[in-house]
C-alpha cells in the first residue's frame, strides 16, 4: 500500500495535464509507505510514448529526500492516452525492484492512478490510498 | 577502504577499486542501468571502468528510470 495526500495526488494529475502531449515523470518520497514529498523531474525523451528521467535531477531529488529523512518510495509517470497499467516497456525497464511504480492515466473520461510492484518482470498491483 | 555510498558509510575490503568494480562489489543488479555520481560529479557510463574510487570518496548510484505507454 502507498498513501498519498490529496494535495500531492491532485498535483500529479495537474503535472500530467500540463505536460501533454508528452509523458511526465517524477519521484515520490516519504516514510513507512506514506508520501510526504514529490519531485517533478524532466522527461528527457520529451515524448508522448516514452519517458526517461533526467539522471542529474534524480540525484538531486534522492539527496534532498535523504536530507529530509525520507526515502524514495515511488517512481511515477503518466500515460497520456493509455490505461494506468504497466506497458511492456515499463516492465522491461523496471530495473529497481524495491521501488513502487505509479502510473497516472489521462485516458478517456476516467483519470486514474495505480501503483505496482514489478520484480523479475512480474507485476503486482498495490493499493493507493489518497487522503 | 572507507567510502560514503548513498549517504551511508561503508567499508570495502579493497584498497583500489574502479567504479565498475565497486558496483559489482556492492552486488548492484544491472550495473549497466545505473547512474553514478562521484564526489558530486556525474560520471558518464563509459568511464566506469577507468575511474578509480579513493578513500573517503562519496559515491551515489541509482537506477535509470524510464518506460513508456506505447503498448498500454
Amino acid at each position: 500500500m502507498i498513501t498519498i495526500n490529496k494535495k500531492i495526488a491532485e498535483r500529479l494529475f495537474e503535472q500530467a495535464k500540463e505536460g501533454l502531449p508528452n509523458e511526465v515523470c517524477g519521484y515520490l518520497a516519504g516514510k513507512d509507505g506514506e508520501v510526504h514529498e514529490h519531485y517533478e523531474l524532466e522527461n528527457i525523451d520529451k515524448s508522448p510514448e516514452h519517458f526517461s528521467m533526467n539522471p542529474k535531477e534524480q540525484f538531486r531529488a534522492v539527496k534532498d529526500a535523504r536530507e529530509k529523512g525520507y526515502e524514495i518510495l515511488s517512481c511515477y509517470h503518466s500515460h497520456p492516452e493509455t490505461p494506468a497499467r504497466p506497458s511492456e516497456e515499463d516492465i522491461k525497464l523496471a530495473y529497481d525492484s524495491k521501488i513502487i511504480y505509479l502510473i497516472i492515466s489521462l485516458a478517456g473520461q476516467n483519470q486514474e492512478m495505480k501503483a505496482f510492484e514489478i520484480k523479475d518482470k512480474n507485476v503486482k498491483e498495490i493499493e493507493v490510498v489518497i487522503k | 577502504m572507507r567510502l560514503t555510498i548513498n549517504g551511508k558509510e561503508e567499508t570495502i575490503e579493497k584498497n583500489s577499486v574502479t567504479v565498475a568494480q565497486l558496483l559489482t562489489e556492492m552486488n548492484v543488479e544491472m550495473p549497466d542501468m545505473v547512474s553514478v555520481e562521484l564526489n558530486g560529479d556525474f560520471l558518464e557510463r563509459e568511464n566506469y571502468d577507468g575511474i578509480e574510487v579513493q578513500e573517503n570518496d562519496r559515491v551515489e548510484f541509482l537506477y535509470f528510470m524510464g518506460g513508456g505507454s506505447l503498448i498500454g
